[in-house]
């Protein structure tokens, strides 16, 4: 096995050029199971934690900031998703960037990025390109990252509400992988966009519930419920050793309607 | 593949094996059992060790990617003449039941109390929400902690 552990993007960046299928390493808290697990057996590794560029958390989050660090904000929805991943331990390590590497599902981190309809900025010796959360994750592990490039950042948008909330169901409270999780902001405006993560191959925005209530100014019990009712409709859940379908569709709109009355508040 | 690293405040220069964890190294190269191998998979907390002043599992960290880094186990913290403060509270205050969780939980507490000297309750049982024991339902180690912290 080969390692390469560059300090600035630049010197990253010429690693991966010259050895494009390199496994990128970040926190390690997803990677090293899978060697550990002999899943994987890495023959070049470009560890990244000591690139000071992946660092960044004003205006773009860089794909190197830690759970840990998020925790602190400056993005109360995202702070209060880093709070539910894993455990101290975990979040210490455990990076925005390694999360959106993996592209599971069950990402906590995604749902706010999708109901902000960030973009991931992508980086290779060549220059680099901004996807949008859609363009970016293409199925449940599975994204657009191609050979030779790496995650940087995400761009977030330049409106970003300040009525925003992330709730997460599980079967316990530390150390627990989502059954279901989401994320509603809401616009001064009215517009609303809901993200559900765990509920389909990747994380979802539940359209329909968003038009209905975006038109609300101020939603009546009958709303919130027609907003629950929407949201379980439009989840596409599986059954796993997780949970099973049916409770997923009922928890999602049941979070979702929570999160939106938080909003409310 | 050689790198060096400072473990418990001495410089080493050690050589890493292809995809090994920084636990296998250092419980099958190093001789340091005292970080325990429960899961490898980052769910059980008995392989923590400090690395650059953050509480981790080493089980989830590559050996070769810890070139620089300053390294905490439980063996730099306290040994049987001279208990760490949170060893010596675990012991009197009955912590401790087979003891194999018994150092993740000691590293873990023992970071908390470095930059928390009288924690809450709640901000003990936060800090050792990464580490699972078997054998005492906790409320061994919780009053333990209370009681370092003057609770
Ligand atoms: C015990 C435990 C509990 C967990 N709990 C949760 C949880 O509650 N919620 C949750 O969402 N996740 C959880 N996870 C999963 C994991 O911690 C997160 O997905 C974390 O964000 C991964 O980040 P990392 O830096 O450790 O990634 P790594 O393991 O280093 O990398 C993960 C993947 O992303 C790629 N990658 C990393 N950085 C980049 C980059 N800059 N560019 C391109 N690719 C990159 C890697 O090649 C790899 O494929 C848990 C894991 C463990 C072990
Ligand atoms: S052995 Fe590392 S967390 Fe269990
Ligand atoms: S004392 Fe036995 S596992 Fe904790």
């Amino acid at each position: 096995m080969e390692i390469d552990r560059p300090t600035d993007l630049a010197t990253a960046l010429e690693a991966l050029r010259q050895a494009p299928d390199a496994t990128l390493l970040a926190g390690g808290t997803d990677l090293m199971v899978e060697i550990n697990f002999g899943h994987r057996r890495p023959e070049h590794v470009i560890a990244l934690r000591r690139v000071n560029e992946l660092q960044e958390v004003d205006g773009t989050i860089g794909a190197g900031v830690t759970w840990a660090r998020l925790e602190e904000g400056p993005h109360r929805a995202l702070a209060q998703a880093a709070r539910t991943v894993g455990s101290p331990q975990i979040r210490a390590a455990g990076t925005i960037g390694g999360n959106l590497g993996t592209a599971s599902p069950a990402g906590d981190g995604l749902p706010f990025l999708v109901a902000l309809d960030a973009e991931i900025e992508l980086r290779s010796a060549a220059g680099s390109r901004r996807l949008r959360w859609d363009e970016f994750l293409t199925g449940p592990k599975l994204t657009a990252l191609q050979p030779g490039e790496l995650i940087h950042s995400v761009v977030l948008p330049e409106e970003i509400p300040a009525r925003q909330e992330f709730g997460k169901v599980g079967v316990r409270n530390a150390m627990v992988i989502s059954a279901v999780m989401a994320c509603v902001v809401r616009y001064e405006d009215g517009r609303t966009r809901v993200a559900v993560g765990s509920a389909g191959p990747t994380t979802l925005r539940m359209g329909r519930a968003e038009e209905m209530i975006s038109a609300e100014a101020d939603p009546s019990a009958a709303a919130l419920s027609e907003f629950q009712r929407l949201v379980s409709e439009e989840v596409r859940p599986i059954t796993d050793h997780r949970s099973t379908e049916s409770y997923r569709r009922h928890a999602a709109g049941v979070i979702a309607r929570r999160l939106l009355e938080r909003c409310l508040r | 593949m050689d790198i060096r690293f400072r473990l418990n405040g001495e410089d080493r220069a050690v050589d890493a094996g292809a995809s090994q964890s920084l636990l296998s190294l250092l419980r099958d190269g190093l001789g340091l059992p005292g970080s325990k191998n429960a899961c490898e998979q980052g769910e059980c907390g008995s392989c923590t060790v400090v690395m650059d002043g953050r509480a981790v599992c080493s089980c989830l960290v590559l050996a070769a990617d810890t070139d620089g880094a300053d390294i905490t186990t439980v063996e730099g913290l306290g040994d049987e003449d001279t208990l760490h403060a949170v060893q010596a509270a675990l012991v009197d205050g009955g912590g401790v039941q087979c003891g194999f969780c018994t150092p993740g939980f000691v590293v873990a507490a023992a970071h908390l109390f470095e930059s928390n000297p009288t924690p809450s309750t709640d901000e003990i049982r936060e800090a050792l929400s990464g580490n699972i024991c078997r054998c005492t339902g906790y409320g061994g180690i919780l009053r333990s902690l209370e009681g370092l912290a003057g609770r």
